[in-house]
């Protein structure tokens, strides 16, 4: 294919003016465009109200998809279970009867728990579930990790309050429109999230990847204390998050960084739970020196 | 008066309606740039962007059809719907057609390998340069070796989107 002739306007004055013209306003708005991105770099949320227009036209069509393929995704696990369904019914069976046993045993620890809770005054309100929603679509081009919710502000969510599942912590809402709310979800490489080993009380900072896995770091000097198959829980440090959600299960350890998983897969959950942002409560708060509560900000949604 | 059932036949002299002149590769990258709408919650980078696609086979395909600055509104509808910072695409994609004008402006002989090329360059440098705005606004460390899969697959993608389009083009210009 030759040249095409369209782009030397030759003498014609009016045809040079135009397409001098369109240039103009091309390189104007590219600045534009850049003059945007920068200031995301102060306020990732700032301009994010223009998604509110996509976000609310696009809402039932991938609600509506949704509702359709949430059966067809599990597939694979349905067939998958049909491999050796001999041996591993029997497996399962005998996990069932001891874990009988364990559940009685924990039915017992909660309620001395509650006994005991009850002696220290410590008041335990457990009205942190505010809904149930489902994850309906994500940002699956982009490098960061964002998932669309469907319910907003109109529902009651708001900025940085945390987002779970049964199985565990999927992230925490990034910003809101009417209907919808945009996830950070847990594997975003800005997502910092202040982890323990829940068989002890090891601390550690848990950072996405950004490809599914997660990069952690514990907070005590010297060797890595993690090896594989180590559950981490939320720790609550900081507020925002609830302490003791499972959070991920260590899977490689190299070096200073352990790599994790997150137990829940946030294309797998039927619906997930939104919560409010947990604050830290000092036990038995004196009325005369109103004890400081940290983090727990529902506009920090910036991470370094 | 014409037969009413001769209107949607081709016939010599009659002009497709200025909508679908116009509109039709507008809505196209639209459509393109709403495939991130799909009930798919992914865990990494994987669907190629298809608004992109779309818009550099256009642009290949018509090169007078669209002026630099069509960057700007397509650009900003997919920064709407892509998770990525608004102006980021805004930016990237008018650069873009900006460098592909400037190509094409030396270039004398082009066919489509060339074409390929040029897009696989564009294609390279939106997507680093949105990999780099995503970093800068909050992003954390983002591995450049996180979106090479998508990056690869995508110049994969581009004869079979160029095609479609010329399919849409062809009932386009049908009268």
């Amino acid at each position: 294919m030759a040249r095409p002739p369209s782009r030397r306007p030759g003498h014609n004055r009016k045809a040079q003016y135009s397409l001098f013209a369109s240039y103009v306003v091309a390189v104007t708005g590219a600045a534009i465009g850049l003059l945007l991105v920068i200031v995301a770099i102060f306020d990732p949320t700032g301009f994010a109200g223009i998604r509110a227009v996509t976000a609310e036209v696009t809402r039932p069509v991938s609600a509506g998809l949704k509702n359709m393929v949430s059966g067809v995704s599990s597939v694979d696990e349905v067939l998958a279970a049909y491999w050796r369904a001999g041996s591993q019914n029997v497996a399962l069976r005998r996990q069932v009867e001891a874990d009988r046993n364990r559940i009685i045993e924990a039915k017992a620890v909660a309620q001395e728990n509650a006994r005991l809770k009850k002696l220290l005054k410590l008041v335990d309100e457990d009205a942190s579930q505010l809904l149930t929603a489902r994850l309906i679509s994500s940002s699956s081009s982009s490098a960061r990790r964002f998932a669309r919710l469907n319910a907003g502000r109109w529902q009651g969510v708001l900025p940085g309050m945390p987002v779970r599942a049964t199985e565990g912590l999927i992230g925490r809402v990034h910003s809101t429109t009417p209907n919808t709310s945009d996830v950070l979800l847990l594997t975003d490489t800005g997502s910092i999230v202040p982890v323990r080993r829940a068989s002890d009380n090891i601390p550690a900072i848990s950072t996405g990847a950004g490809d599914g896995s997660l990069e952690i770091r514990a907070l005590s000097a010297g060797r890595n204390p993690f090896k594989p198959g180590d559950l981490l829980v939320t720790s609550g440090i900081g507020g925002i998050y609830q302490p003791n959600i499972p959070v991920a299960v260590i899977v490689r350890v190299q070096g200073e960084i352990a790599w994790g998983f997150p137990l829940a897969n946030p294309s797998r959950v039927d619906a997930v739970v939104v919560e409010r942002a947990y604050e830290q409560v000092v036990t038995r708060p004196d009325p005369a020196a109103p004890a400081p509560t940290q983090g727990a900000e529902p506009g920090n949604a910036a991470t370094p | 008066m014409i037969d009413r059932h001769l209107y949607h036949v081709p016939r010599l002299g009659r002009n497709p309606s200025r909508f679908r002149l116009a509109g039709i590769p507008v809505i196209t990258v639209m459509l393109g740039s709403t495939v991130t709408a799909l009930p798919l919650i992914a865990q990494s980078p994987v669907m190629p962007p298809f608004g992109l696609l779309i818009l550099l086979s256009w642009r290949l395909l018509r090169p007078e059809l669209w002026r630099a600055w069509i960057g700007l509104p397509l650009g900003l509808f997919d920064d709407m719907l892509s998770g990525q910072p608004i102006g980021s695409a805004m930016f990237l994609w008018t650069v873009m057609l900006m460098g592909v004008d400037a190509i094409e402006h030396r270039m004398i002989w082009r066919s489509y390998r060339q074409d390929w090329l040029i897009a696989g360059f564009a294609i390279i440098f939106c997507m680093a340069g949105g990999l780099f705005f995503a970093r800068i606004t909050g992003g954390g460390d983002v591995r450049f070796l996180l979106v090479a899969p998508q990056m690869f697959w995508t110049i994969l993608l581009f004869p079979l989107v160029v095609r479609q389009c010329a399919r849409i083009d062809r009932w386009r210009v049908m009268a």
